[in-house]
């Protein structure tokens, strides 16, 4: 095991840094300017939209167990995959990797908090409400958005005041996300501690650094397209109404010019976790660092020449067919660097396997194979019969769930005992990892098969034959269902009972995050760190 | 493909291979999904067939890399363990390696493209059809007219939609079994309708498909291709069907809350036979009916 056992005289030493913090709930929380309390409210509202948002898919998974409607009407039906997807990407992933990145970016790089602390209380406090008004539209008549969470029109245009109700919660996330993008890239530019060049930095801050650009990019994309959905709906404009001079399949090429970007937003934080966790439990620098980050930039760049890869089906032309399919399939080179890249980290290490190691080693597996299918997706004439089956469910799943969110609980245990100066339970950790591994598999994998066999996704019923597998992918979803409890508790036992924690807690860690004490002082960093070589995560890049 | 991939059983390790393989052999020669099905269908058309072959290539490229980077990936995590003694090296780069693997997956990219691309290029020739049928689709049934057979208007459409049989059945705690609902073997919950589509066999076939509401999507995977039915924008596709069958499929897009009850049966039958059909179609249709605003003779909403 890596992890030290603590001593009560490093306890003692650090008691003091505890002494600012503002007293009172509001002064602490609520009129918060201080990143880590800020990380924390947004790693809590993120837990609180993955349980909200699982419950949702317990209703999906449910109706789904058996062929006949045995519980919902279908139009409700269509209300939990809507919002379940939308809560899921803008409450539950992309507020968890802000979370992150507002623990930890201001740690790696060795500034005292962010850039702009103000505006950060404000971009987190707005989610909240953001979400009150999403959520709220559930219990207005005529219930919650049902037209999917890509809102194509002229469908989504069907719904009742939701619609409104949904842009204006849009909105207001999209607010949230350019202002923490705005403060991500301010800190980062500009508060590293003297030392810290950009290609010493840790790959988490990196691919935040490129994240952050990413939504500063599209999140405006995606404001200006639901505008103009507002709009149609309730002022009279024709933008995606063909009888009044629009296009409805330009809505859907301003979403996806969105979406695509949105979906590495999701995931290049992802790449950076793990690439800080896997060097330290091989206790060997990173593999290719720079071809990390320039894989990292690869991607970014692809992601805005690939949208149309979720229309192959509009009756785009050929040209444009044949453009997007290789432009996508691109796409595998960079991603391929990074997958190579960890293993070869891994190549002659000496492995330990403790939590955020299985979580990250399981993240590498199960995201491969969700950038497999992602490869066959892009060959068209395959999409033609793959596009908007249960096989691209399954692909998404596999690269949000089994990617994106195994990524943000690695980082949880990774950080947890430097943020609490509490450890956590190995036994637990290791048996929360291998019941998700079990069941997070027997709920997606079969869906590969269901889609291949022909069962259209965003169904509530479907033919018998394809009752069985069906079968299984509940009994996985009400197994993965268990997982939040677990973690809760895990979590909850080791702040109350939990082992202290050493300022570096993994024996393998480098990085200035782990030179500061465990739990991490109200304020670290207040005059900057004097940096050597061996505090940095990945060392001299240059060699 | 079959003995190409049946040759490849017996020397893959992978339990997911096999069942992959198994998947494969089983899905073939049957258009109904069947129970435990793992692959996509071969399906009747060369449309079909070639995205079949598309999906084979692409799976086996990802297969064998799978195998070669978990297969590194396991041997790292036994071999290189702290509890074995394994003491960690310090190096963190080899430009060799990383070229490597920076071009051989673009020389692999290139050799999946490359058919792709040329099933791309056929799939897109809509010319020449023998017949054309205008598909549009409503919340929540499909019309059908066909347009134009051998160069003359035939004046004969109709609206399909979910059989009344597993109408009954799907309706909330409705206490009917769905595996009840059968046409002769086959259970066709929610794959079967009231007047199926009626192609001929052996001749190219061109669908212009529209929508009069919301984005719907037709799919067939016996006949290889959705396409979306978009209101106010025509799409085209074209099939030709080799052999005589029912082929039933579904709505692919989010159309509202009958999304899932919008089913699509085709029923292919040789020429000589459709000829006679269309026939029988056309004697109680007045001879002055006006095949291009058919929709006028049904109401859309239902």
């Amino acid at each position: 095991m890596a992890t030290h056992a603590a001593t009560d005289h490093h306890h003692a030493d650090h008691h003091d840094d505890h002494d600012h913090k503002p007293q009172g709930f509001m002064n602490r929380w609520v009129f918060t300017t201080n990143h880590k309390d800020i990380g924390t409210l947004y790693l809590v509202f993120a837990f609180i939209m993955f349980c909200i948002g699982g419950a949702m898919s317990g209703v999906i998974r449910a109706e789904l167990m058996s062929p006949g409607l045995q519980f919902v009407e279908p139009y409700f039906f269509n209300q939990m995959t809507t919002v379940h997807a939308l809560v899921m990407i803008f409450g539950g992933v992309m507020p968890a990797f802000v979370g992150l990145g507002n623990w930890m970016i201001p740690l790696q790089i060795g500034a005292p908090d962010m850039a702009l602390p103000r505006m950060n209380n404000w971009s987190f406090w707005i989610m909240p409400f953001a979400f009150t008004v999403l959520l709220c539209t559930l219990f207005l008549p005529g219930g919650a958005p049902a037209g999917g969470w890509t809102l194509y029109p002229p469908l989504s245009l069907q719904g009742g005041s939701s619609v409104a109700f949904a842009i204006f919660a849009i909105h207001m996330m999209g607010i949230s996300s350019i202002m923490g993008a705005i403060n991500i890239i301010a800190t980062i530019l500009n508060m590293r501690a003297p030392g810290m060049d950009l290609l010493k930095m840790p790959l988490f801050v990196w691919t935040w650094l490129i994240t952050a650009f990413l939504l500063i990019a599209v999140m405006p994309v995606l404001a200006g397209a639901v505008t103009m959905l507002l709009t149609d709906k309730f002022f009279g404009t024709s933008f995606f109404n063909a009888a009044g001079g629009g296009d409805p399949v330009m809505f859907q090429h301003i979403f996806w010019f969105f979406g695509h970007p949105e979906v590495y937003i999701m995931i290049l934080p992802a790449f950076g976790v793990v690439s800080e966790i896997i060097p330290t439990f091989a206790r060997k620098p990173l593999f290719g660092y720079q071809a990390m980050v320039y894989a990292t930039a690869s991607i970014a760049f692809l992601s805005f020449i690939v949208w149309a890869h979720h229309m192959f089906t509009v009756g785009m032309p050929l040209g444009g067919e044949l453009f997007f399919m290789y432009a996508t399939m691109m796409i595998a080179v960079p991603t391929g660097v990074k997958v190579f890249n960890w293993v070869s980290t891994m190549w002659k290490g000496s492995m330990t396997f403790e939590t955020p190691m299985l979580w990250a080693i399981g993240f590498v597996i199960l995201f491969t194979i969700g950038g497999f299918s992602g490869l066959m997706l892009a060959i068209v004439p395959a999409d033609f019969q793959y596009h908007d089956t249960y096989f691209v469910v399954a692909h998404f799943h596999y690269v949000l769930v089994t990617g994106a969110l195994f990524s943000i609980i690695a980082a949880v245990y990774f950080w947890w005992p430097k943020w609490t100066g509490k450890m956590y339970s190995e036994k637990w950790g290791k048996f929360h990892f291998w019941w998700t591994i079990v069941f997070v598999n027997l709920l997606f994998f079969p869906q590969h098969f269901l889609g291949l066999a022909g069962m259209p996704r965003r169904i509530p019923d479907y033919n018998v034959a394809f009752a069985d597998w069906n079968m299984v992918s509940s009994i996985g979803a009400f197994g993965m269902l268990c997982t939040p409890v677990f973690m809760f508790l895990i979590l909850w036992h080791s702040k109350k009972h939990g082992k202290t924690a050493t300022a570096e807690v993994w024996e393998g860690a480098h990085g200035l995050e782990w030179t500061v004490p465990s739990p991490a002082p109200h304020h670290t960093f207040t005059e900057p760190p004097v940096i050597k070589a061996s505090m940095l995560a990945h060392g001299d890049p240059t060699h | 493909m079959k003995s190409l991939a049946t040759t490849r059983i017996g020397r893959a390790a992978s339990a997911a291979v096999l069942a992959m393989a198994a998947g494969m052999v089983h899905a073939s020669g049957s258009t109904m999904p069947a129970r435990w099905q793992l692959n996509m269908g071969r399906g009747v058309t060369e449309s079909a067939h070639n995205a079949y072959h598309a999906h084979m290539i692409a799976l086996w490229v990802c297969v064998v890399i799978g195998v070669i980077v978990f297969g590194a990936m396991a041997y790292a995590m036994f071999k290189f363990r702290k509890s074995k003694g394994a003491v960690a090296a310090q190096w963190s780069h080899n430009t060799k390696a990383e070229v490597i693997w920076t071009v051989i997956p673009i020389l692999i990219l290139v050799v999946m493209a490359w058919p792709a691309t040329q099933i791309l290029i056929k799939q897109a020739d809509t010319s020449n059809p023998v017949l054309t049928v205008k598909v549009t689709g409503y919340q929540w049934k499909w019309r059908y007219e066909y347009v134009d057979y051998e160069g003359k208007p035939t004046g004969v459409n109709f609206v399909s939609k979910l059989d009344a049989d597993s109408d009954k059945t799907r309706q909330l705690k409705s206490g009917l079994d769905p595996h009840a609902v059968k046409v002769g073997e086959e259970s066709t919950y929610l794959l079967n309708v009231d007047k199926p589509l009626v192609l001929p066999t052996g001749v190219k076939v061109r669908f212009v498909i529209t929508a009069d509401d919301v984005i719907h999507a037709w799919w067939v995977p016996a006949l290889g291709w959705k396409t979306d039915a978009i209101p106010d924008i025509i799409n085209d596709a074209w099939t030709l069907i080799e052999q005589p069958g029912t082929y039933r499929g579904q709505c692919a897009e989010l159309c509202g809350q009958d999304h899932g009850f919008m089913p699509i049966v085709v029923e292919a039958m040789p020429k000589a036979l459709f000829d006679q059909w269309l026939a029988t179609q056309q004697q109680p249709a007045a001879p002055n009916a006006t095949p291009a605003a058919p929709a006028v003779a049904a109401a859309p909403q239902g």
